[in-house]
């Protein structure tokens, strides 16, 4: 387990990038501004809409590190697990999640809770929850495993 | 310029992740160990976003359509809540409370090439073609 430090106004200072952002594409594009939705547009089988504009995000995204680093001088600053196949377990997890549930915490999370939509609202109860009880029951039940 | 609004609106995206400490797995998890070693900072990445976009989508939402594009492509607010929904949410949670990853900060987390984010995310890619895939198979 990794100590971390309480910082309450730069996460209020990212969360309002977030929130301009998600502001942003939809006045722009129209559409919901919702990670695990914009990545699925661009795998198979295809022929979702408007797929150059969230290739777009994506590459946006993946820009940011770099960007970060050039702007700071400093690296971005994260712990990782050192275990693959917990990663790859977690991975197909988020990954089966979303996809069911159509939306993670940007989708459900930030831009369904905006717009007061009832299914962002309970996804976000549920997976907040379910989040806090698998930390708990690692952390607290198991013992803890050499991660984070 | 759909396009260009789309990479400008993922970089924004992206900075506001790492600056809120959201790439961070390790305060991620913290956030979720209420009770232990909490780490509150991730609510107030909640509130900023959800406090700018709230009033946000309500102004852009009374225009008739958005800059580039002749509709808006927003699911209903009172769309039905239905088991795959809480089923896909719960498991979500699951996999989130492990790793400490979501979709966008694990993304944003590629460029930084750790092997348990690259495992992570190809995890989670392969997921999500399999589900597509049976859903266009149907």
């Amino acid at each position: 387990m990794t100590a971390t430090e309480f910082t309450p106004w730069a996460s209020l200072a990212g969360g309002v990038l977030i929130g301009a952002s998600a502001v942003l594409l939809l006045l722009v594009t129209g559409r919901i501004a919702g990670i695990s939705g914009i990545v699925r547009r661009l795998l198979p089988p295809y022929g979702a809409s408007a797929p150059l504009e969230a290739a777009a995000f994506v590459v946006g995204l993946l820009v940011a590190p770099l960007a970060w680093t050039l702007a700071t001088g400093e690296a971005v600053k994260q712990t990782v697990t050192d275990s693959l196949s917990l990663a790859i377990v977690a991975g197909l997890l988020v990954g089966a999640g979303v996809f069911a549930a159509r939306g993670c915490t940007s989708g459900h999370g930030v831009c369904g809770l905006a717009r007061l939509s009832w299914r962002s609202i309970a996804a976000t109860a549920i997976f907040m929850t379910t989040a806090a009880a698998t930390v708990y029951v690692v952390r607290h039940v198991v013992g803890g495993w050499p991660w984070a | 310029m759909g396009v260009i609004g789309a990479l400008v609106a993922g970089l924004v995206f992206g900075l506001g992740l790492i600056l809120s400490g959201m790439a961070d797995p390790a305060k991620v998890l913290n956030f979720l160990d209420v009770a232990g070693a909490w780490d509150p900072s991730l609510a107030f990445v909640m509130a900023g976003a959800i406090g700018v976009a709230a009033p946000g989508f309500w102004l852009v939402r009374r225009r008739a359509a958005p800059l580039a594009d002749p509709a808006f492509h927003v699911p209903p607010a009172n769309a039905p809540i239905d088991r795959t929904l809480l089923i896909g949410a719960a498991v979500f949670g699951i996999g989130w409370g492990l790793a400490g990853f979501c979709p966008g900060p694990a993304l944003v987390s590629v460029p930084l090439a750790a092997p348990g984010t690259i495992a992570f995310v190809a995890a989670m890619v392969a997921a999500i073609t399999a589900g597509s895939l049976l859903q266009a198979k149907r």
